[in-house]
């Protein structure tokens, strides 16, 4: 994936030459950002909506420790028990080991960012165990070997003709004749395969979009129903998550589920809305012998103290990745990182080190649109700014990069000598134009005449225009 | 936003020009000039300006941003306001000065001073100086982009549009999405121009789908990266920035148009 600066700029490139990409990233402005304005449009208080979340959360990451213990406390009381893992290696360990101790040989997942953060399938399938994802878009993107391209649509990459090809080379005991073109035909394909996953599976592994406080339940949404059945069926249920998808109150999840859907897909509410509190209780008609939370850290109670604690406060609705100029136009897999888009941009550098990720905050235009429709305000260009400044701070950035910001710095903190070299910038670049208005190569610009042109200047500068006409008034 | 005084008259308005227009197009700030002062403002123009610090503050480059955030405030800090003929630079005034010298005794009431008397050109015509209309002409079709610091650091948008509407002669047509970025990003532009360049290009498909004959915006960064792409696609599409048409003044060519012979 994508280590260094060479690796996504090509991925970048590639993407914007993959023309079956392009017409699916359309998808995004048609089903997300129009949907989404929709939804914001019919509730007059979604600002209002929006600050109050915004509070809750920084509440809750204020004294995160506290609502986790009594979180914990509460899962516990239900019967369940809670693990806590500091790193995804910790996470995988405890995933499995759970798997092994209810003889797993099938396990099915909801869908869970959390699982693609810490690679959980690699590791309980490198152990034997067959692990079937259930989101069908996460279905897809498992047949394909690949990993979601959005964290609320994980194929939006791929158009149905390509997901027929990949149902027809991986279902090969249905017969060939079968229709495949439509949407339906694949659903109720896939539905149909799962549905003996469902019934057979040892354990169900979900994430959660929010742990609450109060009960101990864990909360998630889902259009498929898929989720349900995941979490209910088989005997175990193992519930994966970041420390901070806990709220206080089922009244804080509330307030936040509010802003989810709308920011998400544009509906007022997802299709299923799924509280899990611990195993089956006496007289429960189903539900899972044993429940098991695994509370994930892997660098984020050391962002609780650094300058991206607001990052804390997403609830990956991917709203800053729909209206994204830099997402619409590359998607998600040139990213190389779970975490795609603003979001993606803000959080990888934490995970990976911003050593392998300094691409990401950079390829921004800071146009700011991410932080308009961020649900949870989250300051996201601030923050991309914040990994620049940290990466700038350890002399990262290329040699001639940084040699000409400072030759730069240079003339600009001297003003006279400053408008002296820009007086000679002017005059030569519009010397060398002549008539045309641009030019279109230019040796120490490549970087921008490769794509455009560069438009002439009039030709002498602004200052010296000025003054000039000041001293013909004083005359 | 700071109060509206009861009369223009005798307010000392500082203009910062902006790297860009005083080395690409010097018209721009001539224009500035020409629009401030027919709202009744005195105008001036220090020499001892020079850059706002963006890029290297949008760069990581902090000590050398701050370095320049003080030049700037000790030299416009004696104005009743200060305007500049674009919303980036407006911006990094209003919104990141105070910011980034909040820690600094000696600075941080002075920034944040500085930074409420701080307005794009538009919107100080419009909301400080209360124009309502300019005394201007262009025949034909035009559209509007905003930038995306006008658009989402200031909250500009009717201040423009209501200008642009009292040009004789003058129609706007409105972009299909005006809120999309048009990728320029200043440094971002030539860190990974391929997508800055796709990004332009949707911008590019809006434009040419107005069927506008001109293209106007606010600020120059957005109207060089716009005019350089369209220049190198030889589209015939004029591109101007605002202050030029509000203010009469677009005799010249256009961004990147070739200069007529004779």
């Amino acid at each position: 994936m994508a280590d260094s600066r060479e690796d996504f700029k090509a991925a970048a490139v590639h993407a914007l030459a993959d023309a079956a990409l392009q017409k699916a990233l359309l998808n995004v402005k048609r089903g997300f950002v129009v949907k989404r304005e929709a939804a914001k449009a019919k509730l007059p208080e979604f600002d209002a909506l929006r600050e109050e979340a915004r509070d809750v959360k920084d509440h809750t990451l204020a004294h995160l420790d506290l609502y986790l213990e009594a979180y914990e406390r509460k899962v516990n009381e239900s019967g369940g028990q809670v693990h806590y893992a500091p790193g995804a290696v910790d996470a995988r360990a405890i995933v499995l080991r759970l798997c092994q101790q209810a003889g797993a040989k099938l396990v099915t997942k909801g869908k869970s960012m959390v699982s693609e953060e810490i690679g959980l399938n690699a590791e309980l399938q490198a152990s034997g165990i067959e692990v079937v994802e259930t989101d069908l878009g996460e279905y897809i993107v498992q047949l394909r070997g690949e990993r979601p391209s959005h964290i609320v649509a994980p194929v939006i990459h791929l158009n149905k003709e390509s997901i027929e090809r990949d149902f027809r080379r991986t279902h090969q005991r249905l017969p060939r004749q079968r229709r495949l073109d439509q949407a339906e035909h694949l659903v109720a394909e896939a539905r149909q395969i799962l549905r003996e996953k469902f019934l057979a599976a040892d354990v169900g592994i979900t994430g959660a979009n929010f742990l609450i406080a109060e009960t101990g339940s864990s909360v998630i949404v889902t259009n498929e129903g898929n989720g349900d059945l995941t979490a209910t069926l088989p005997r175990t249920h193992i519930v994966v998550a970041s420390i901070e998808k806990v709220v206080p109150t089922l009244e804080d999840a509330s307030t936040l589920l509010r802003l989810l859907a709308r920011s998400a897909t544009g509906q007022e509410i997802t299709t299923y809305t799924t509280f899990t509190t611990g195993p089956r209780r006496n007289g429960d008609p189903d539900g899972p012998v044993a429940y098991h939370v695994v509370l994930l850290d892997n660098g984020r109670s050391e962002m609780l103290g650094n300058e991206f604690a607001d990052m804390l406060r997403c609830i990956r609705c991917g709203a800053c990745l729909n209206h994204c100029p830099v997402y619409g136009a590359i998607g998600g897999h040139a990213y190389g990182s779970v975490y795609p888009g603003p979001m993606g941009a803000v959080l990888t550098p934490q995970l990976q080190g911003i050593d392998r990720a300094r691409d990401l905050p950079n390829a921004s235009s800071f146009c700011g649109r991410c932080e308009a429709v961020c649900p949870m305000d989250i300051p996201l260009p601030d923050m991309m700014r914040a990994w620049r400044e940290r990466d700038f701070a350890r002399g990262n950035p290329a040699f001639n990069e940084r040699l000409a910001l400072r030759l730069w710095a240079f003339a600009a903190r001297r003003p006279r000598l400053y408008h002296a070299l820009s007086r000679a910038v002017a005059r030569f670049l519009a010397r060398r134009a002549g008539a045309r208005g641009s030019l279109s190569r230019f040796p120490f610009l490549k970087a921008w005449t490769g794509t455009h042109d560069l438009p002439a200047p009039q030709g002498r500068t602004f200052h010296a225009l000025y003054a000039r006409a000041r001293r013909g008034k004083s005359r | 936003m700071t109060s509206t005084p009861a009369s223009p008259q005798g307010l000392h308005v500082g203009l910062f020009v902006t790297c860009l227009v005083d080395l690409f197009r010097p018209s721009v700030a001539f224009a500035a000039i020409k629009l401030i002062e027919a709202g009744g403002a005195r105008v001036e123009v220090p020499r001892a300006q020079t850059c706002c610090g963006q890029p290297a503050y949008n760069c990581g480059d902090r000590k050398n941003a701050i370095a320049l955030v003080r030049q700037v405030v000790e030299t416009f800090e004696r104005f009743d306001y200060v305007v500049a003929p674009s919303g980036s630079c407006a911006g990094m005034l209003r919104l990141h000065y105070p910011r980034l010298l909040a820690d600094d005794p000696n600075f941080a009431e002075r920034a944040a001073s500085l930074a409420a008397k701080s307005f794009e050109l538009t919107s100080f015509l419009v909301d400080v100086l209360g124009l309502l209309k300019v005394d201007a002409a262009f025949a034909g079709a035009v559209t509007y982009h905003d930038s995306c610091s006008s658009l989402r650091e200031l909250h500009v948008r009717e201040a423009p549009r209501r200008l642009l509407t009292s040009v004789d002669g003058l129609s706007l047509i409105e972009l299909g999405d005006s809120e999309a970025c048009c990728g320029f990003g200043g440094a971002f532009s030539v860190k990974y121009p391929e997508i800055s360049a796709a990004i332009l290009d949707a911008k590019l498909r809006d434009i040419a789908g107005t069927g506008a004959a001109t293209v106007l915006s606010g600020d120059l960064g957005c109207l060089l990266h716009i005019a350089g792409r369209l220049a190198r696609a030889r589209e015939a599409v004029e591109v101007r920035h605002v202050a030029e048409v509000l203010a009469g003044m677009t005799d010249g060519p256009g961004i990147a148009a070739p200069r007529q012979s004779g």
